[in-house]
């Protein structure tokens, strides 16, 4: 059983992180260079951890599956970063921030992990500015903030809806100028394969080359995963088609625990699904919800009428009616969850009876069609060009769609995971969004965790590493791992069965959405736990793989993705089926109060599920970290 | 899932640029892509015509794809003889069917320009632009040391001019554009950027002449001010930004010959 120890330091709460930066080893200087850190992947994450590794002297190896680190999926984060720099005067603060965050993650995030995420904010602003990160600002020359989801305060920072480009592109050139000056060693098109552990320690990776379809091991003192999130388990989702679970999953083969698979963030504004040919689902902005009002017909015979002919009176701004606080500025799993209760009954509009109205009117009569545009105009632009229908003339229509994922692989307080000397940051772990992430506080958590946590923490374990001390990479532990890798490379070529790759994908992403999407049931999750192993049978008796492994080819590349995705889908809904309770992101139908709100079972599911695996064909461990609340009180979030 | 009713059904002919390697021989090859829906994305319909091709124990056809939204810049097809295709401002993944006739033949190409090499069908190598960023794209800011975000205020106009250089995606559409294969709006972009906020003055002239000096060895070619790279580039990024750098690269010249420099420029005090 593995030893899940969260490392939270003593003490009270808001002196956590300053008396642990003062306690944990250092690594002199001159050492520095004598240890190598493997960073995979080059989002937020990534890139500002490789970037800040190499200014303090470590030598870094930075590894992209993508053409270029400036690819990565945090490019397409629209909205905003939250930061509690309290620069509106309007009761800010890092409490708030914090209180705020562990609220809106239902209870189920590390207290100490989400105090230091509110503490660091404040300097994520500080160094995206000093970068040339062009933050929107006012006339006066400072900078301009907007309010999100789960907050009374305006503490979002942004650029425009690209607000992601801007932040990623920030680190990209912090990355640029390590690597230009020689101390990172940049593998682009290189996917990371396997882990390699010796002697119970993360000690390299095996990388194929996705052009030459070379394979090469790569040996380091510690290596950092930062490989985002899974969402596309569903197939359907508004991640980029890339994102995949390739790299924590192996990394959890190999022991690393996942925790909290099951909770997934289902974003409330999406574009709705037109047609089965659909490969990605796009986002519309959460900042859309400061001006756009939703909302439905309160009759269900009105649900395919022009929405201009619906009477005000003969219309449901169900979240403020049900919501009057924070009304269409709800969490996301809340929203959501309404849209689909009003939708279920019937008044869901469009076509597909999928959608509901997100409707600018109001704003576009209170700061003009101009005003409208400066704020969201590249919004509106992607829902014309997707849709061919203007949202100034009429509303949006959207409909919930997966997100980002909450869970990931276990790391203690260090971000170090269970496997000594494996890191994982940003979307890949699990530590700070609980059940639930707040708007706003992805692009928080990325960068805290590659500019602010991991070069102070990294260093407390490799100050127990004997400098030059890791091992070859002619070591049997890098044999034996290559030789897996070649094995289950030639065994998808060699299928040569009867559908593609996609095929297979569909039709998990249908059973995901179908039995562990929006709302689960006991009976719903046993189905797609019979349903997922014959899935996976069938692919590997019946999938094409085309082509050869010496070259670029991308139906390789899918099939090794959609494989573990078929293994890591069955674990997913084991843990939705074993948490029997509803919080943020996983709702049980079985444990909700009569208003349809999430209850939650403090006694018996207070606590992180960490999942161990225990072999093929072996059903997985789960461990437990109970989450001690010492600061905040456990309760029933109430948005009303 | 019901497709919309404002959806139509249209045939066409793709015209595919297939090569299996930057020294094989390439060659275009026709496909019938047929019941496609005008509410399909152009790359959904690449994914369709892939299926088929699979089944039919074809190797598909290797395209750049990745977020599907128009912000990564990974997506890079010619279409039609226009880089990301007929719509204006707007990136190849963001092109959709109804841009297009029933029974037309679409012609579908890489992006071809000599600093990008062709690594198989309709993928190039764009790592030439991370090298001219690396020479000299970003600000020196070791994390750690930065002043509080408000200490400097920036002037809106100044910021608002600022973002709009920085919407560039780096998806190569402005090289794939210009006859003479240059780069111009991309550097163009990221040295204004830079160069509008106060943050990047320090560092202002060493920039844009190490910039400009990687874009020309690594054989980009020059700006004959034709302006098809504004035309192509999916964030419509303005071809002002170039002539602000021409200004930049030449005071920075001038300066660079005549500024006094320190004798002891490169040393510390012990």
């Amino acid at each position: 059983m593995a030893q899940l120890d969260s490392k939270v330091p003593s003490g009270p709460l808001a002196d956590k992180w300053r008396k642990h930066k003062t306690e944990i080893k250092l690594v002199n200087p001159a050492n520095k260079r004598k240890y190598e850190v493997i960073v995979v992947g080059a989002g937020l994450a990534g890139s500002s951890a490789a970037a800040t590794l190499a200014e303090l002297g470590y030598k870094v190896k930075n590894f992209v599956f993508h053409d270029s680190p400036r690819r990565a999926h945090s490019i397409a984060a629209q909205g905003g970063i939250n930061a509690a720099k309290n620069y509106q005067n309007d009761g800010d603060s890092v409490y708030r921030l914090f209180y705020d965050t562990i609220k809106g993650g239902d209870y189920r995030s590390r207290e100490a992990n989400v105090h230091r995420l509110a503490e660091v904010s404040v300097n994520i602003i500080d160094q995206c500015v000093a970068q040339g990160v062009p933050f929107a600002r006012e006339y006066g020359g400072l900078l301009a903030n907007r309010s999100f989801g789960g907050a009374q305060v305006s503490r979002t920072f942004y650029a425009r809806g690209q607000t992601g480009q801007q932040l990623l592109l920030g680190a990209y050139s912090a990355l640029s100028r390590m690597i230009g000056a020689g101390a990172i060693e940049l593998h682009t098109h290189s996917e990371m394969l396997d882990l390699v552990i010796v002697d119970g320690q993360a000690k390299g990776i095996i990388v194929r080359d996705l052009i030459t379809g070379e394979i090469t091991r790569h040996a380091a003192d510690a290596v950092v995963l930062a490989t985002g999130g899974y969402g596309n388990v569903f197939n359907l989702s508004t991640y980029a088609r890339g994102s995949n679970v390739t790299a924590i999953w192996r990394a959890y083969k190999r022991g690393a625990c996942m925790a909290n698979p099951c909770y997934t963030q289902i974003h409330p504004t999406c574009i709705p699904v037109t047609g089965d040919y659909q490969s990605k689902l796009t986002l519309m902005s959460e900042s859309l919800r400061n001006d756009g009002r939703i909302w439905v017909p309160k009759r269900k015979e009105d649900r395919l009428k022009p929405p201009a002919s619906i009477p005000e009176a003969d219309r449901d701004y169900y979240l403020e009616r049900i919501y009057p606080s924070f009304g269409n500025l709800c969490p996301r799993d809340v929203a959501s969850r309404a849209a689909k209760r009003v939708c279920d009954e019937g008044r869901g509009v469009g076509e597909t009876g999928l959608g509901v109205y997100l409707d600018f009117a109001e704003a576009i009569g209170r700061l003009g069609e101009a005003g409208v545009r400066e704020r969201y105009g590249n919004l509106f632009d992607i829902y014309h060009e997707i849709t061919a229908e203007s949202a100034y003339q009429q509303p949006m229509r959207i409909y919930p769609a997966v997100h980002y994922t909450m869970g990931g692989l276990w790391v203690d307080y260090n971000l170090m995971s269970n496997v000594p000397g494996l890191f994982v940051l940003g979307e890949a772990n699990f530590s700070d969004h609980g059940a639930n992430r707040l708007g706003a506080s992805a692009l928080m958590q990325g960068l805290a965790d590659g500019y602010f946590v991991i070069p102070y923490t990294i260093g407390d374990y490799l100050a127990g590493q004997k400098p030059g001390s890791r091992p070859s990479v002619d070591a049997p532990e890098f044999k034996a791992a290559e030789e897996n890798i070649r094995g289950a490379t030639s065994r998808l070529l060699g299928i040569r069965g009867k559908e593609p790759v996609s095929h297979f994908h569909k039709r998990l992403g249908k059973i995901m959405w179908e039995h562990c999407g929006m709302a689960r049931t006991r009976a719903g999750l046993e189905e797609a736990l019979k349903m997922i192993p014959a899935l996976r049978e069938e692919f590997w008796a019946n999938v094409n793989v085309p082509g050869s492994a010496a070259t670029l080819n991308q139906a390789l590349e899918q099939a090794g993705r959609v494989g573990d995705f078929l293994e890591f889908g069955e674990l997913l809904c084991l843990d939705a089926l074993r948490r029997e309770e509803s919080c943020g992101g996983h709702f049980r139908e079985e444990y909700q109060y009569p208003d349809g709100e999430c209850k939650r079972d403090d006694t018996n599911f207070g606590h992180v599920a960490a999942w161990e695996y225990q072999g093929p064909g072996r059903a997985p461990l789960r461990n437990i970290e109970p989450l001690n609340y010492e600061f905040v009180k456990m309760s029933v979030r109430n948005y009303k | 899932m019901v497709a919309e009713t404002t959806a139509k059904t249209l045939n066409v002919t793709l015209r595919v640029w297939r090569q299996a390697g930057p020294d094989a021989p390439g060659k275009f090859v026709d496909y019938a892509a047929r019941n496609l829906s005008s509410n399909m994305s152009f790359l959904e319909m690449l994914d369709v015509v892939n299926d088929e091709l699979t089944m039919k124990g074809e190797e598909p056809i290797a395209f750049a794809h990745d977020c599907r939204e128009g912000i990564c810049g990974t997506c890079s097809c010619t279409i039609n003889g226009k880089p990301h295709g007929p719509g204006h401002g707007i990136a190849t993944c963001q092109t959709y069917m109804r841009s297009f006739q029933d029974g037309d033949t679409i012609v579908v190409e890489p992006f071809r320009a000599r600093a990008f090499p062709l690594v198989k069908d309709l993928v190039v190598d764009r790592s030439a632009f991370d090298r001219i960023i690396q020479a000299g794209g970003f600000i020196t800011a070791r994390t750690g040391s930065a002043p509080d975000a408000n200490a400097i205020p920036v002037p809106k106009t100044d910021a608002d001019l600022a973002m709009d250089a920085a919407a560039c995606i780096g998806c190569g559409a402005c090289v794939a554009a210009c006859k003479n294969a240059s780069a111009m709006l991309f550097v163009s972009a990221k040295v204004s950027q830079l160069g509008l906020l106060p943050q990047g003055q320090p560092e202002r002239d060493q920039r844009v002449l190490a910039m400009v000096g990687t874009m020309d060895a690594l054989g980009f070619g020059n700006c004959t001010n034709q302006y098809e790279c504004s035309a192509a580039c999916p964030k419509a990024i303005s071809h002002d930004f170039i002539a602000r750098m021409n200004r930049d690269y030449l005071k920075a010249s001038v300066r660079a010959a005549f500024k006094p420099v320190s004798a002891s420029a490169s040393g510390g005090a012990g």
